[in-house]
Parts: C-alpha cells; structure tokens; sequence
C-alpha cells in the first residue's frame, strides 16, 4: 500500500479512486483534520496559527509570502510523505488567490522534482475518456503495488 | 486569542456521495442507521457525512460502498459536520468546498461508466488516458530579445 499524494489536494474523484484500489490518499482533509482535532488556541477558520508560515520555511524562502508558507505547512508534510502522486491537471475549481497560484505552482514543482512515480492527467470530457481514465489510474496503481511491495 | 478544545477529538469524518440511478441519499441514510453502532450520520443532499471512530465508519462505508459500488465514492473530511466554521447555516452561502464537489459531481458519471468497463477490460489493453494539452507559452528569452528590440 503506496501513500499516493493527490492534485488537486481536494479532488474527490482521485480520493475515491486511490482508497478503492488499496492505497492511502494523501488529501488535504487529513492535514485539516489533524489540525482541527488538536487543542491549542483557537485560531478559525482552519486552526492555522502563527506556527504554520514558520513550518512552511522548509518548503518555501523566507522572502516567500507568509500566505504560501502557511499553505505549504499543509502540504509540505505530504508531499514528502508521497510515495507517488496523480496530478489532474487545468483542474477548473482549482484557483484561488495569489497565495492559492503560487502554492499550487510550488507544489507541482516539488512533487515533480521528487522523481516519484508520477501520473499526469486532465479530467474526462466524455464517457469514453472516462474508462480510459480509470484504467490509467487502475494501472498506475498496480504499477506501484508491485515496486512498493 | 482563546483556548481551543476540539469537539469531536479522535474521531474522522467521510463523506459518500451516491450518485445512482437506483439509490438515492436517504435510501443509503436508512441503510446506514440499520448498521450504525456508535457513529453520527448526517444525510445531505448529495448523500451522507458519517462521523466516528475510524474502524467503526470503515466498517459502514464498506457495506454501504457495497450497494451500489459503482456510483458511490467516499473522501475524507477534515472538519465534523455542522462545525460553525464551515457549516453554511453560520456563513450564509454555499460551504467552501462545495465548488469543488459540485465540478467533480458533474462529471462523476463518466467515472461511473470506467467502474464499469474495467472488468471487461483486458489488463494488457494500453488505456489511453486524457493528456494535458501543452500549450507552447512565450520563451523568456524571445522576451527579452522582444524587450531589447524595443529599447533599441
């Protein structure tokens, strides 16, 4: 079982997909989650606190805004965790501000300079790319069942 | 700033999301109370939030997932349901996050249709999946000799 880190972070569809062909899903829900259930001060709405934009130097220059700093202090630990990603790419709701850009950039960067296996996809426009999209991610994973076991 | 003391501690929370043409989300909500031992259960529109320990909600997603395993999918939540900070009954609007699932919903069917066709499939057939499209963008040195021209 290959801890798979997803792109866009949120997508329920590659969540969904990775869980059910035996992986773990590295998704943004787990950082949130491990966040949100830990006592401290509160600090809504995501209980990140002051200490995030410091966590995210590892990733990110100090002349790097804070705002990608604090995002990278979710993503960074998946990232390298990540035994190997799928990324989707020209996600259309995956925009934002300029934090949200350049952090998105940022994490393409990292994730393809791992040299992990890697998937590279767009969303199906249609039934048929469909199956061929779910066969792609269904062979990728049993690619990796393979190298990891 | 004040002390924050988590509601819900050790517990996680998933959504599933069914969208079939047998199965609606209050048909898979009476499904899941029949089995629930322990967990909290909210039905919405697009199907359940199940929050609990997390073998206990493993337990349920599976023989839920097991109904209609082709057009029901499971994701992980951070936050447990009604939580003031995300629940729209406090912010007015839609959820932040919503956008994201209502995009993946509208084409959740096209998935549907690849669960299906994958045990037909043979397993040396090559899949031929969506590529991105590479878009040749401007070269920053055709930039700058585009700059130097100008200066010039």
């Amino acid at each position: 079982m290959a801890k798979v880190f997803l792109y866009p972070t949120t997508s329920l569809i590659l969540s969904d997909l990775v869980a059910r062909f035996g992986h773990t899903p590295l998704s943004a829900a787990l950082q949130i989650r491990e966040r949100i259930q830990t006592p401290g001060l509160e600090s809504p709405p995501l209980q990140i606190t002051p200490e995030g934009p410091k966590k995210g130097l590892r990733w990110a220059a100090v002349e790097v805004p804070s705002g990608v700093r604090g995002r990278m202090s979710l993503y960074g630990p998946m990232i390298e965790d990540a035994e190997a990603a799928i990324i989707i790419n020209n996600a259309d709701y995956s925009f934002g501000c300029m934090g949200c850009a350049r952090t998105n950039e940022l994490i393409n960067f990292l994730i393809r300079k791992k040299n992990i296996p890697l998937l590279d996809l767009e969303y199906p426009s249609n039934d048929e790319e469909g199956v061929e999209f779910v066969a792609a991610i269904k062979r990728f994973l049993d690619g990796l069942s393979g190298e990891v076991a | 700033m004040s002390t924050y003391s988590p509601r819900y501690a050790g517990t996680v929370t998933k959504y599933i999301f069914v969208e079939s043409p047998s199965m609606t989300p209050s048909d898979l909500a009476i499904r899941a109370y029949e089995i629930s031992q322990g967990v909290m259960i909210k039905e919405t529109c697009f199907g359940l939030q199940v929050t609990g320990k997390e073998d206990e909600v493993n337990r349920i997603i599976d023989s839920l997932r097991a109904l209609d395993p082709t057009h029901i999918f499971v994701k992980d939540r951070g936050f447990p349901p009604g939580d003031p900070r995300r629940c729209r009954a406090n912010l007015g609007g839609a959820r932040p996050g919503y956008f994201g699932h209502e995009f993946e919903i509208g084409l959740i069917r096209r998935i549907s249709k690849g669960l299906e066709a994958l045990p037909s499939r043979s397993p040396e057939a090559a899949p031929h999946p969506p590529a991105p499209t590479s878009v040749k963008r401007l070269d920053a040195s055709r930039l700058q000799e585009i700059i130097d021209s100008q200066e010039s």
